[in-house]
């Protein structure tokens, strides 16, 4: 009746144990090496606090550029991943549905590039 | 057990799953829509500047004609109406109606959007946006300056005015167009609430950014921009936690599922209630009506006067289209429950718009309170749940829409030498200035009252009467004292323009271009067409109801 929560349970276990396993270990066998970098939360990007006091407290727009492509880039893969389980069962049509998502998918691609979007400095 | 799951996952992934019927030429409006705006993308990437403008304006009015056409040749050949793409897309005599309805205003709106003659360069943010707009303010050094980028170093005032004078307008206006009239499209066809829910995503995302992105008066803009997104994720936000509770109900997002789910006795009313009273919230708030409303006067305002009149009629004409459909379809066999609290909020929604268009000294802003006054008795019809009360609605729509357009197109004529003169006094005397101008604009102020051989009073002739077949007197009694107080207001600016001294240094009236001169005459022509003709228009609307 259980057989099949058991991979499930097992799965569980594994990540919970990595997880143990690498917050436990990292002290133990890592190099102590500090900067400034890192005492910041994440240890990257921009402090939430206090704000920036250049420009009034405005963060670079650039951030939410590179946040915006992430998620597009991001989002495509959450569509393609199911497919990709299922393409034997949806035929051609599938092939034809997916090729027209990715092609949409590069028109706007196509804008960000050429108008300079992928231009980080 | 646990082999014989195997075995049926393994066969389940074997099977061919069938692809849901398409009737390509049904949905063909759409998919013209859609694919124009995704290659206006590629315009926008592989065109070289100074042919943009051209190429845009060529492809969007060539998409609305031809997508048109496309409808006018499937009516013709009397269609019964279907569902299409597994049922999410209902092509029925209300959607013909209104995506024509679209269609028309879509055309209009962007020969308003591509005018450049009026302001020149076009009323959009220029291609130079990194310089400092020409405003009292970045002019005065102060924060605003600041959006300089570290790129140009720290221009000076002077020549960004005379570079901002002459830069063309960025014309990513065309493709959000496209697309938010495309999502509108879907929107009053959809057969499933969430198809709805992602239409409803992709007319209101693309309408945000068109908000912000005026040429002059920046700051009004962006703040117009950013008031509507906040509140319009609020908005789209209660929808979908009305989605969510109706699934719960029906079991089902289908609008015919939960209408059959209405009909049996075993489920939790509260469920059903409070489904419908968030997902109405959500729809009214795209209609602008009363009191779901806060937004309207201040986005009227501030956003570019083209994307105004975008809004103002064709958000209006989908929203109300999918209300239509969702109270007809899914909620009709439960009306006697809820049908109190729309006239309630029908009646607070033709209050707030007369009573406080009364006192506003911004004309975009009183035109922005009529239009709450007109959501009013829009929903008036929308609740009537007949067939007279839904072709009456789908006429009111049109009538409305057309007539809002040719308004807008009229406000960006008349202007000071630091943009549109929007206050009402500036408009004092204008008939002995330009009395053309002047006599337009009577005429269309008179149609949004509701005067006699113009297609306002047609439109509120048929919805009322409809009410009143339906037996909504005390309704109708509220909607004609709201309609005569809310006429005070348009009267005042007629009587303004015809009667009093123009002032010394009032505004001057700009010559309209080609494109601007179309749309107005669009609207004049289409307002005392339907006023004097309205039969043909009539019939077409009520041809057959909601298929589901």
């Amino acid at each position: 009746m259980l057989d099949p929560y058991i991979p499930l349970v097992l799965m569980f276990a594994l990540a919970l144990g990595f997880a143990v396993f690498s917050v436990a270990i990292a002290p133990l066998v890592g190099p102590r090496r500090y900067n400034k970098a890192k005492f910041d939360a994440y240890e990257c990007g921009i402090e939430p606090s206090p704000q920036p006091t250049v420009g009034g407290g405005r963060m670079p727009v650039a951030y939410y550029l590179t946040a915006m492509l992430f998620i597009l880039f991001d989002i495509e893969m959450v569509f393609l991943y199911p497919y990709a389980v299922s393409a034997d069962s949806l035929g051609m049509f599938g092939v034809a549905a997916v090729v027209l998502f990715i092609a949409t998918f590069g028109f706007a691609d196509l804008y960000v590039w050429y108008r300079g979007g992928f231009e980080w400095n | 057990m646990g082999v014989t799951t195997q075995t049926g996952a393994v066969i389940l992934a074997q099977q061919s799953i069938a692809p849901p019927p398409i009737h390509y030429s049904a949905i063909a409006p759409v998919l013209i829509v859609l694919g124009a705006a995704c290659l206006a993308v590629l315009v926008e990437a592989f065109v070289p500047r100074r042919l943009r403008w051209s190429v845009q304006v060529g492809l969007s009015l060539c998409t609305l004609v031809a997508a048109g056409a496309w409808l006018v040749v499937y009516a013709r050949g009397e269609p019964m109406g279907l569902t299409t793409l597994a049922d999410t897309l209902a092509i029925d005599t209300p959607t013909l109606f209104l995506w024509g309805t679209l269609l028309v205003l879509g055309l209009a709106s962007i020969l308003l959007i591509a005018d450049r003659s009026v302001e020149p360069g076009g009323a959009f943010v220029a291609e130079s946006s990194a310089a400092p707009s020409p405003s009292p303010r970045a002019a005065s050094g102060g924060s605003t300056g600041g959006t300089a980028t570290s790129i140009a170093p720290a221009p000076t005032p002077a020549p960004a005015r005379a570079t901002a004078s002459v830069a063309e307008m960025r014309t990513e206006v065309f493709p959000l167009g496209l697309f938010s009239l495309g999502g509108m499209m879907v929107f009053c066809a959809a057969n499933d609430l969430l198809t709805m829910f992602i239409a409803l995503e992709a007319l209101s995302l693309p309408l945000y950014v068109m908000c912000g992105l005026a040429r002059r008066r920046r700051l009004l803009s962006q703040e117009a921009a950013v008031k509507y997104f906040l509140l319009g994720a609020f908005a789209s936000a209660f929808f979908l936690y009305g989605l969510a509770l109706l699934y719960g109900y029906a079991g089902s997002v289908e609008l015919s599922a939960i209408a059959d789910a209405t009909a049996g006795s075993l489920r939790s009313d509260t469920l059903l209630f409070a489904g419908l009273g968030l997902l109405v919230v959500g729809l009214l708030f795209k209609g602008s009506v009363g009191p779901f409303h806060m937004w309207t006067p201040d986005v009227y305002h501030g956003a570019p006067t083209a994307v105004t009149g975008f809004m103002a009629a064709c958000t209006k004409v989908a929203a109300f289209g999918a209300i239509l459909r969702v109270l007809h379809v899914a909620f009709e066999a439960s009306s006697w429950e809820w049908h109190w609290v729309l006239w309630t909020v029908a009646v607070v929604s033709m209050v707030i718009g007369a009573v406080l268009g009364l006192t506003q000294s911004d004309i975009k802003r009183m035109v922005a309170y009529s239009s709450i006054a007109h959501a009013g008795f829009l929903l008036i019809g929308a609740i009537t749940l007949t067939d007279e009360g839904l072709s009456a609605t789908l006429f009111y729509l049109l009538a409305y829409g057309v007539t809002t357009i040719a308004v807008f197109g009229v406000i960006s004529l008349v202007r000071t030498s630091e943009g549109e003169a929007t206050h009402l006094s500036a408009w004092s005397g204008l008939a002995k200035r330009s009395p053309l101008i002047a006599w337009v604009f009577t005429f269309l102020l008179l149609a949004l009252a509701g005067i006699p051989l113009t297609s306002g009073f047609m439109g509120k002739f048929v919805v009322f009467s409809a009410a009143l077949t339906a037996g909504m007197a005390p309704l109708v009694v509220i909607a004609l004292v709201a309609s005569a107080v809310a006429a005070f207001f348009y009267l005042r600016v007629i009587v303004l323009m015809h009667f009093n001294e123009p002032a010394p240094d009032g505004p001057t009236v700009s010559v309209p271009g080609a494109f601007t001169t179309a749309a107005i005459t669009l609207g004049v022509v289409v307002t005392l067409l339907l006023g004097v003709l309205p039969t043909p228009v009539l019939d077409w609307a009520s041809v057959g109801g909601f298929v589901s």
